[in-house]
């Protein structure tokens, strides 16, 4: 099974860090990006987004306050949130979103495992 | 060397931020662990700049007495790491890493060392992450508390070799329901722009090969 997932985060590097783990482990999902949460919202939307992956320090609407949002129209979407602040407070307000927390830096582990774990829920669901 | 070091490039920028910010954002679970709360972080800001240009940018919070942890780097590229804060907060950080049950002539005496101490594991914490994420091994010096405005953080009128144009990356921090407040700043002068241009070139080289040696 095929997966678009949504890669919100304002840095090109880490996109590209991204993509790049997606080429080695789940070369064949579609990877669709936005730069903030506006596009981000809108992706979602209009394009049918199975999964989301989302950076937690952007400029605007951070990344949990965009988990918040996604929540309202999708609750049960697979969505991560992604930073190197390891602070409890936002692991648990992940947490609270119904997000995985994924650190940076980004190991191909750990967005392997979320994305197992997404797509036997994604699998489920269709059940 | 024809590397252009007065202007950094889009790419250029965004990496130094992106690597900076996850080097900042571990660091601020080291800060978060030592006040118990909660360590709000800005986006971080990269710009090549003049020494005094950064000195004013720091003192933007309309204090300009300042006191700062700083510490030396060297490896591949060279420069210094800053914890600065507003000198009137000082006490309010020492006071909230220690506890608040200790006497004020308490705190005052603590004050230096558990500055030195703060920025020592904030700062490691924020290159460590730095070095790791680009490979690299870099030295650190012991930490410096250092008192003044802007001008004397960043060397302003001091030796003309030296340079006065500087990569200067900073990021607000706040400490949840303290009156904390400060800037995590790192400098780098030219010699050492020219030098990280070149990781992070290959950096990204290096991204990008990653992904086609897997397929191939």
């Amino acid at each position: 099974m095929q997966y678009r997932v949504l890669v919100v985060d304002d840095s090109k590097l880490a996109r590209m860090v991204m993509a790049s783990a997606f080429r080695r482990i789940r070369a064949d999902w579609e990877l669709i990006e936005a730069t903030n949460a506006t596009d981000a919202l809108e992706a979602i939307s209009t394009q049918a987004v199975d999964i989301t992956l989302v950076d937690f320090n952007m400029p605007g609407t951070d990344g949990l306050e965009l988990v918040g949002l996604i929540r309202k129209t999708h609750p049960k979407m697979p969505v991560a949130v992604v930073s190197a602040n390891v602070q409890t407070e936002i692991i648990s307000r992940a947490r609270e979103l119904n997000a995985v927390f994924i650190a940076k830096p980004l190991t191909d582990e750990a967005l392997a495992g979320f994305l197992s774990g997404a797509a036997l829920r994604l699998k489920n669901e269709v059940k | 060397m024809t590397i252009d070091v007065s202007a950094l490039s889009e790419i250029e920028q965004d990496v130094i931020a992106e690597i900076a910010n996850m080097g900042v954002s571990r660091a601020a679970n080291g800060l978060r662990q030592m006040v118990g709360h909660e360590v709000l972080l800005s986006v971080p800001a990269v710009n090549v700049v003049t020494r005094e240009a950064a000195a004013r940018l720091v003192e933007r919070g309309g204090s300009s007495k300042l006191v700062a942890v700083q510490q030396s780097f060297e490896g591949p590229f060279s420069g210094r790491a800053l914890l600065i804060f507003p000198a009137a907060q000082s006490l309010e950080l020492v006071r909230s890493i220690v506890g608040d049950e200790h006497s004020l002539e308490d705190i005052i005496d603590l004050e230096h060392e558990a500055l030195a101490e703060t920025g020592n594991v904030i700062l490691n914490a924020c290159l460590a992450t730095i070095a790791n994420v680009l490979r690299q091994t870099m030295r650190m010096s012991l930490p410096t508390v250092v008192r003044g405005d802007g001008d004397k953080l960043f060397g302003v009128q001091s030796d003309p070799a030296e340079g006065n144009l500087v990569l200067f990356l900073y990021i607000d921090f706040t400490v949840k329901n303290r009156e904390i407040r400060g800037f995590i700043a790192l400098l780098l002068d030219l010699p050492a722009v020219a030098a990280l241009k070149v990781i992070v070139r290959d950096f990204v080289a290096g991204i990008e090969q990653q992904a086609e040696g897997h397929v191939g």
